[in-house]
């Protein structure tokens, strides 16, 4: 998958449980769950979320490496 | 206007979805209401077909005021005018009225007779006292139409949808927790629960079933909270007028921490009878409508005990105010992995400390650590759950 698809993907489910980030300037290597103040329900939200728009099944041994921007666009754009 | 949280004094109604002469049903939704807590969507409580409108959206009215008026299925049988059935129960918020109102024994006995509540009325004798004429006005209103009661210091506020500012949230909590601390004698207890059985078995689940199904640990702990609570009804119900009325429901409160500050505490109904993954799913949606400020009054009153769950922000122990009129909350810490004993041998387990805050006029020491082991027992069998 393209970088910029996948990051778009990853924001737009970013903005969907934090809609207060939208329009702001966002860390893309900040971690999600201390940085922004992502719960684990809203984590998981937004992993559901990143699932559904790319039709792949994401494996809780590696919800760890999608904790931020960067991070999720990596593991998306990998495959 | 129905009271939607033990501090609310008042609300605006934002937008109303029913019209004089429209049938309504036990549980539909006929208005939209704005309060500290955000915009929650009311339920009528009873069956029967709108009479009339009485307050126009926009106008901030107190709690108890008659907003619109419904002709139940009894009612029609009835010819003769009745008070009008208000929406909810009109309960002043306990902190305004620190003693009984005084009326004199003339006036109380008129107010019995006449089916007066003392404490609807403004007394306009000496130091307040309600008089036989404050009575008989009171009791000629209830039988016309009442006009609603417009806060005047607040000219209406502006209609605005979605979450309050962190501010008003803040203060609306402020006021239920002082109430709280006031008139609840709180006690403590904590429990340190082996949950490895439960992170094993959750790691299981979570490994055999689609992303859009996972559970998190919370969600069992929910359902043996729940279950607990069957066998410890004096930690289920309400506080009021001076005595604990037990709820045959168990509804869990989760307190959600809204982005941008506040906490709003809405229910999920019978937990006890509900699976884990319907727990699971519940809980999501509705803390994605809570943090929306998308919820509904009966999800905002329904909660019989509350669950303050901290674990995340790295905290172990969380020692909670009661939410009044509920005479218990619990507080989960965070899971983490420790040194354990067991056997005389030492390894390391996953911890999780639960406490009990709980209200000392209803229940005491022996019963709370009752509750607390009964949980940490159900959570070592979390495929029973």
């Amino acid at each position: 998958m393209d970088t910029q698809v996948a990051k778009d993907i990853v924001l737009k489910a970013l903005y969907e449980v934090a809609p207060d980030l939208e329009g702001v300037e966002v860390k893309s290597d900040a971690d999600l769950r201390r940085f922004y103040d992502i719960d684990s329900v809203d984590y998981l939200s937004f992993i559901i979320k990143l699932h559904k728009q790319t039709g792949r099944d994401i494996p809780e041994a590696d919800y760890p490496k999608l904790t931020s921007i960067d991070r999720a666009v990596a593991y998306l754009a990998e495959n | 206007m129905p009271m939607l949280g033990a501090d609310m004094e008042k609300g605006t109604v934002v937008k109303w979805f029913i019209t004089p002469g429209a049938h309504v049903n036990r549980g539909d939704v006929v208005a939209d209401v704005e309060t500290d807590k955000g915009v929650i969507a009311v339920e009528i409580w009873q069956s029967g077909d709108v009479e009339q409108i009485l307050v126009e959206p926009g106008q901030e009215v107190a709690v108890g005021t008659v907003l619109a008026q419904i002709r139940s299925v009894e009612d029609k049988e009835r010819p003769s005018v009745s008070e009008p059935k208000i929406i909810a129960e009109s309960k002043p918020s306990e902190g305004e009225i620190p003693q009984r109102a005084h009326a004199s024994p003339l006036a109380k006995r008129i107010a019995e007779e006449l089916g007066v509540d003392l404490i609807k009325i403004k007394g306009t004798g000496p130091n307040g006292a309600i008089t036989r004429a404050d009575v008989e006005d009171a009791a000629k209103i209830l039988k016309e139409i009442p006009q609603p009661t417009v806060i005047t210091e607040a000219v209406a506020a502006p209609v605005t949808t979605g979450v309050p500012s962190s501010d008003q949230m803040r203060r609306a909590v402020a006021a239920a927790m002082v109430r709280s601390k006031r008139d609840i004698p709180h006690y403590y207890l904590q429990t340190d629960v082996n949950v490895q059985k439960l992170m094993s078995w959750l790691t299981e689940e979570n490994r055999r079933i689609p992303v859009t199904e996972r559970i998190l640990a919370v969600a069992p702990i929910m359902k043996a909270i729940a279950l607990g609570l069957r066998e410890s009804p004096e930690f289920n119900g309400f506080y009021k007028d001076g005595a604990f009325q037990r709820h045959s429901d168990i509804n869990l409160g989760m307190i959600i921490s809204l982005r941008g500050g506040g906490l709003v505490a809405p229910g999920i109904t019978a937990v006890d009878a509900a699976t884990v993954p319907e727990i699971m799913g519940r809980l999501s949606d509705l803390i994605e409508r809570g943090r929306r400020g998308k919820l509904r009054s009966s999800e905002i009153t329904s909660p019989t005990v509350t669950i303050s769950s901290l674990g995340e922000q790295g905290v172990d122990v969380v020692y909670g105010v009661i939410y009044p009129p509920q005479v218990a909350l619990i507080g989960l810490g965070g899971i983490r992995e420790r040194p354990w004993a067991e056997g005389g041998m030492v390894g390391a387990a996953h911890l999780m400390t639960i406490t009990i805050s709980a209200d000392h006029r209803v229940s005491d020491g022996h019963l709370g650590s009752r509750l607390l082991n009964r949980i940490s027992e159900l959570l070592q069998n979390p495929e029973a759950l």
